[in-house]
């Protein structure tokens, strides 16, 4: 499997990933669910509710109603966000209503057209994995989250924006 | 105005650092074209017919004379000795080259300058009145929450990638010369019955193929909630805008699609949950931004205005001038003077050269504080003039083609740069701008028609706010060929509204006849001192049409001929 980036207590590194991010099939066709991340579309479809229980992993596209089945949601182990494009921006809003409005607190994955330019706007919004595209060099990529040590707005990574910085020793 | 601090400069200059490598990346084939584009998209650059285009911010319009000559350098170092002022306050430059842009970008970080997000789909520069914080009649000065917007929206990673551009207008006069309801979200900033500075929010309005002007929001919100109050429009907007058409993609179809309550319901839910958060703002804040506003070096206990007097009487042409291009200051003994880049036929509108911009950042210092203004007409302002000095700028602006008494008058054309440089449009803009020009070059006939604003788009995009324009013409491609639409009642302001069509269109060369018509009907039938848009107001449109066509068929088979 390939290697991914995963935010380790604030340290962007490479890591080999022991997760399968299934695409197409139904979680009624698999064998096991270990280890395998199932699309969100597919978890929701009635036909599958007696495997529901076995799913660990799930991928949210940007058109699947997520906060309808937030609870099943928060009982997974790792949930990724589907970029079918990197200019479709929807996938950031998602991670930042996982993070700052449902509380979660695992792994957030970035999956499909996962850029290096892309990478630093991703881990503000609360992304703290990153699947980069299979053509990239994800050696180079990870070398794009040192770029700024300064910004104005708080966002899921730190909720405080840079004026209540600006005034810490005067309030 | 507003000076950058420790933290503004390190990150302005980390995004330089940013675009460098993201160069090189493009240069040495790492990233293809199409990863490429939208990332110098973010950073204002354009691939147009012949070169790169630059668009460098000028945030909410406003420059020091540091920066003016800033600009004058690259111009004349990276360009071909000009800039171009555009209706959004901005500066393109229209021949740059790519393996030069980190340096520019590096110059103008150095004088607190960028070029982030002026392009792409993504929050643009915050746009507001051209006299904020001079203007005689001004209640409020909106610049500290148009700065404060312009910091918020800085590398927002949230919505750096929305379905398409997005343009954030504040106004805090009674004028609204912002045209706050011809963007994707306006602001009008004014104070309530108790007292208190609060925000009246409209979201969906909008140009280009569907235009419409926006529709409220939300009432009497406490300044504090500005931020946390556009967040939650964008993050409607980013999650449920279209992406499936670009034409389809702007937050006006959003907000129609939905009705403007349910798209309130949805924003209002959605700022339920951000509501006096992190966000909110605070008075330190406030007052810290606004501090770069306070402009204290006013002269008290001006005289000189006998001479000016004189002036007056003795220089038809100054009379002009002041008539029309100088703008009542709150500090009595001041004004605010426009400079008008539209001296005629031979120019384009917002054409600056390098050397007049040298210029205009001398005149600053020596008739003013250092400030310039960008109005979205594409003219330059010089906002503290002492009145005892007009006399003597409006010389010293004549000798360098800036001194035309045209503001607001029929030759103030205002023009996107159309098909002569830009890939986007259909027809050529600045022709048509020239040839209208040359045929109205009698500035007395222009003063007497009174205030009367003609927009020209190469496209539907509509860079020249054609729709806006009491005059407005559209450039239109007919089987590989340039026609122009014309509409008329178009107008901005408190009595915002959409010009309409009055028939099928022209070819080039018969515009200038075109317009000589529809002045005619006005002319015939203006009562008094009425304005162009009100003689349409009152008559309607058809005894315009009929003018213009009145012979549609010879002229057409002469313009064949």
């Amino acid at each position: 499997m390939p290697d991914i980036i995963k935010i380790i207590n604030e340290v962007p590194q490479i890591v080999a990933d022991g997760w399968q991010l299934v695409r197409d099939s139904a979680p009624g066709e698999h064998q096991t669910f270990a280890h395998k991340i199932v699309p969100f579309a597919a978890l929701n479809d009635p036909a599958n509710a007696a495997v529901f229980d076995q799913v660990q992993a799930v991928c949210i596209a940007p058109d699947d109603d997520f906060e309808a089945s937030i609870a099943t949601l928060l009982r997974m182990q790792l949930i990724a966000v589907d970029f079918p494009s990197f200019r479709d921006g929807r996938g950031y809003s998602i991670a930042t209503l996982l993070r700052t409005r449902y509380g979660w607190n695992r792994e957030l994955r970035a999956v499909g057209d996962v850029l290096r330019d892309q990478l630093n706007y991703m881990r503000r919004c609360g992304f703290d994995a990153f699947a980069v595209r299979a053509d990239k060099d994800i050696r180079d990529a990870i070398k794009s989250f040192s770029h700024y040590s300064v910004q104005y707005q708080g966002a899921a990574d730190n909720p405080l924006p840079l004026f209540r910085k600006r005034h810490a020793g005067t309030e | 105005m507003y000076r950058y601090d420790n933290y503004d400069d390190i990150l302005v200059r980390e995004r330089v650092s940013e675009f460098r490598d993201q160069v090189r990346r493009r240069l040495s084939g790492e990233l293809t074209e199409e990863e490429f584009l939208p990332l110098r998209l973010q950073n204002g650059l354009y691939m147009q017919k012949h070169a790169y285009m630059l668009r460098v911010a000028i945030p909410y319009g406003v420059l020091s004379a540091e920066q003016v000559r800033m600009l004058a350098r690259i111009a004349r170092r990276n360009d071909r000795g000009y800039g171009h002022f555009t209706t959004r306050q901005n500066i393109q430059f229209n021949w740059i080259r790519l393996e030069e842009v980190p340096d520019i970008l590096s110059d103008l970080a150095s004088v607190q300058m960028h070029a982030i997000q002026t392009s792409g789909n993504c929050v643009r520069n915050i746009t507001t009145e051209q006299f904020a914080g001079v203007a005689a009649d001004e209640v409020l000065d909106p610049r500290p929450l148009a700065e404060i917007l312009r910091q918020w929206s800085t590398l927002n990673p949230e919505f750096a990638y929305l379905p398409r551009k997005f343009k954030i207008a504040l106004s805090a006069s009674r004028e609204d010369w912002a045209a706050v309801r011809m963007h994707d979200v306006g602001i009008d900033l004014y104070l309530n019955d108790a007292g208190e500075k609060v925000l009246r929010v409209y979201a969906g309005g909008g140009l280009g193929r569907t235009p419409i002007l926006s529709s409220q929001v939300r009432d009497n919100l406490p300044w504090r909630h500005l931020l946390s109050y556009v967040e939650a429009i964008l993050r409607v907007y980013n999650r449920y805008g279209r992406r499936d058409n670009k034409y389809k993609a702007r937050i006006k179809i959003l907000v129609k699609a939905l009705g403007i309550e349910q798209f309130a319901e949805e924003v209002e839910t959605e700022w339920a949950h951000l509501k006096d958060g992190p966000s909110t703002l605070t008075q330190e804040e406030y007052a810290r931004v606004a501090s770069h506003f306070v402009q204290d070096a006013y002269a008290i206990g001006q005289t000189g205005d006998k001479a000016l007097e004189q002036s007056l009487a003795a220089d038809r042409r100054f009379a002009q001038w002041v008539k029309r291009n100088v703008h009542p200051h709150k500090v009595p003994g001041y004004a605010s003077v426009t400079l008008s880049t539209k001296p005629g036929a031979a120019v384009p509108p917002g054409d600056v050269t390098a050397e007049q911009m040298e210029h205009i950042a001398d005149w600053s210092e020596s008739f003013g504080f250092g400030e310039v203004r960008i109005a979205h007409e594409q003219n330059v302002i010089l906002p503290d003039v002492r009145t005892s000095d007009l006399h003597r700028l409006w010389q010293l602006a004549c000798g360098q083609n800036l001194g035309t008494p045209n503001i607001g008058l029929l030759t103030d054309i205002i023009a996107c740069p159309g098909g002569d440089y830009c890939s986007l449009a259909n027809a050529r803009s600045l022709p048509i701008a020239s040839a209208i020009a040359e045929r109205f070059d009698d500035l007395d006939f222009v003063h007497d028609l009174g205030d009367l604003s003609l927009n020209i788009s190469g496209c539907i995009n509509a860079c020249g706010h054609h729709h806006m324009g009491n005059i407005g013409v559209l450039g239109v491609d007919k089987d590989g060929q340039e026609w122009y639409q014309v509409t008329i009642g178009g107008a901005q302001g408190n009595q915002s509204a959409l010009g309409k069509v009055i028939g099928p269109s022209f070819r080039a060369e018969e515009m200038p006849g075109v317009i000589e018509r529809l002045i005619e009907t006005f002319v015939r039938t203006r009562l008094a001192h009425e304005s162009f848009i009100e003689t349409v107001a009152r008559i309607g449109t058809d005894p315009f049409k009929a003018n213009v066509y009145r012979d549609a068929s010879s002229a057409r088979e002469n313009a064949y001929a």
